[in-house]
């Protein structure tokens, strides 16, 4: 028998908390279970302690993921996880901020909070798990639901137009914006490790299946049939690039969309603002 | 996956790797208690090493056409497969 060596795949079982009960709550096939393993890979090749990361989240299927990994946790109300991290981040500034939050979470009941968070520019990673609808509820329509599609609240076709989450961010001021799907979850896990390090908001939107809702309403299928369909729904920025608006119009652009160092971010510039008026200055 | 295509791939001559699986351990291995059978790895898998069990827990069934291609361990979002090899 040969010695056991640590294999790069058994680093997602060190970062579980102990005592959890395992599987996880998440349907079978669901997203954000593929999320988590990338959360888990990004922050293990950037050598972060688990003391040192802080995961914030709000209420939902995807909010679920501080419970089940070992890093300092905080789950918070409906919507307001930006709002708590932006104190932790500020109380705390050596520690990384992971924010995990849904689409309705963060666009609908949070989108105030989530705005504000990207134009104050502080140093916090947003990972925006995307699937399109309200999972936890029963599928209701969320701020993504793409046009004319179904839900239980719209069950005759989704008659209002939807959220570009990357679009969103950039406009409000987020200096990294990054996109990828659970199909290409090796890609997202580079995204999530560049976004970590970035210094200010960054935003990286994860596009996941709900095919419990989303995909039985929408007839896409089982998990692997969505998976499949994020496969051939993509195109890298460097593709999109050559390819027209009418060409995109049911695609994702996946891969970095912006990133940006000359905004300030606001820890720093708080601190100068303190050290100032510290020294009698105005 | 029907009998036919089974039996077309277990004709197949399996791929040149690097990986001896006869003498080491398996090429992954399966947290049956954690698997909720979502199906992925065995779609998603190119050589098609796995096979539905009874309950469509993956099972592996041609294990030295494995070549560690990270696809099955890396999606598995109930984090049920583990590589034995780097």
């Amino acid at each position: 028998m040969a010695t056991v060596v640590k294999q790069k795949s058994d680093v997602v079982l060190d970062y579980l908390r102990p005592g959890k009960k395992f599987p996880s709550v998440w349907c079978p096939g669901c997203g954000n279970g593929t999320v988590m393993s990338a959360i888990i890979r990004a922050v293990d090749k950037l050598g972060y302690s688990k003391d040192e990361v802080v995961m914030v989240s709000g209420i939902g299927c995807s909010s679920r993921m501080p419970i089940y990994l070992d890093f300092s946790a905080l789950h918070t109300t409906h919507g307001r996880a930006l709002a708590f991290a932006t104190g932790v981040k500020f109380a705390q500034p050596h520690m990384k901020v992971i924010v995990v939050t849904g689409d309705g979470d963060a666009l609908a009941i949070g989108g105030n909070h989530f705005i504000h968070a990207c134009r104050r520019n502080i140093d916090i990673t947003a990972v925006l798990i995307n699937n399109n609808i309200y999972g936890m509820t029963g599928g209701q329509g969320s701020p993504t639901t793409p046009d004319a599609a179904f839900s239980t609240t719209t069950p005759y076709g989704n008659a209002e137009k939807h959220f570009d989450v990357c679009d969103l961010a950039k406009a409000a001021g987020a200096t990294y914006v990054g996109r990828s799907t659970v199909y290409h979850a090796p890609q997202l896990e580079k995204q999530i490790a560049t976004a970590l390090e970035h210094r200010g908001f960054a935003l990286v939107e994860a596009i996941a299946n709900c095919h419990t809702y989303f995909g039985r309403l929408n007839r896409q299928g089982d998990a692997v049939a969505m998976l499949n369909m994020f496969k051939e729904r993509s195109v890298t920025t460097a593709k999109a690039k050559e390819m027209t608006e009418e060409e995109l119009k049911d695609k994702w652009v996946i891969g970095t969309l912006y990133e940006s160092t000359e905004k300030s971010e606001f820890c720093e510039e708080y601190q100068k603002l303190v050290d100032r008026v510290a020294k009698g200055g105005r | 996956m029907s009998d036919a295509n089974s039996t077309d791939q277990a004709r197949r001559k399996p791929p040149q790797t690097k990986y001896d699986y006869s003498a080491g351990p398996p090429p992954v291995t399966i947290n049956m208690s954690w698997c909720k059978a979502c199906n992925i790895c065995i779609a998603l898998c190119p050589t098609q090493v796995f096979e539905p069990d009874r309950d469509g827990k993956p099972v592996l069934a041609r294990q030295e056409y494995c070549t560690q291609c990270t696809l099955c361990w890396i999606h598995c979002p109930d984090l049920a497969i583990t590589s034995n090899y780097k």
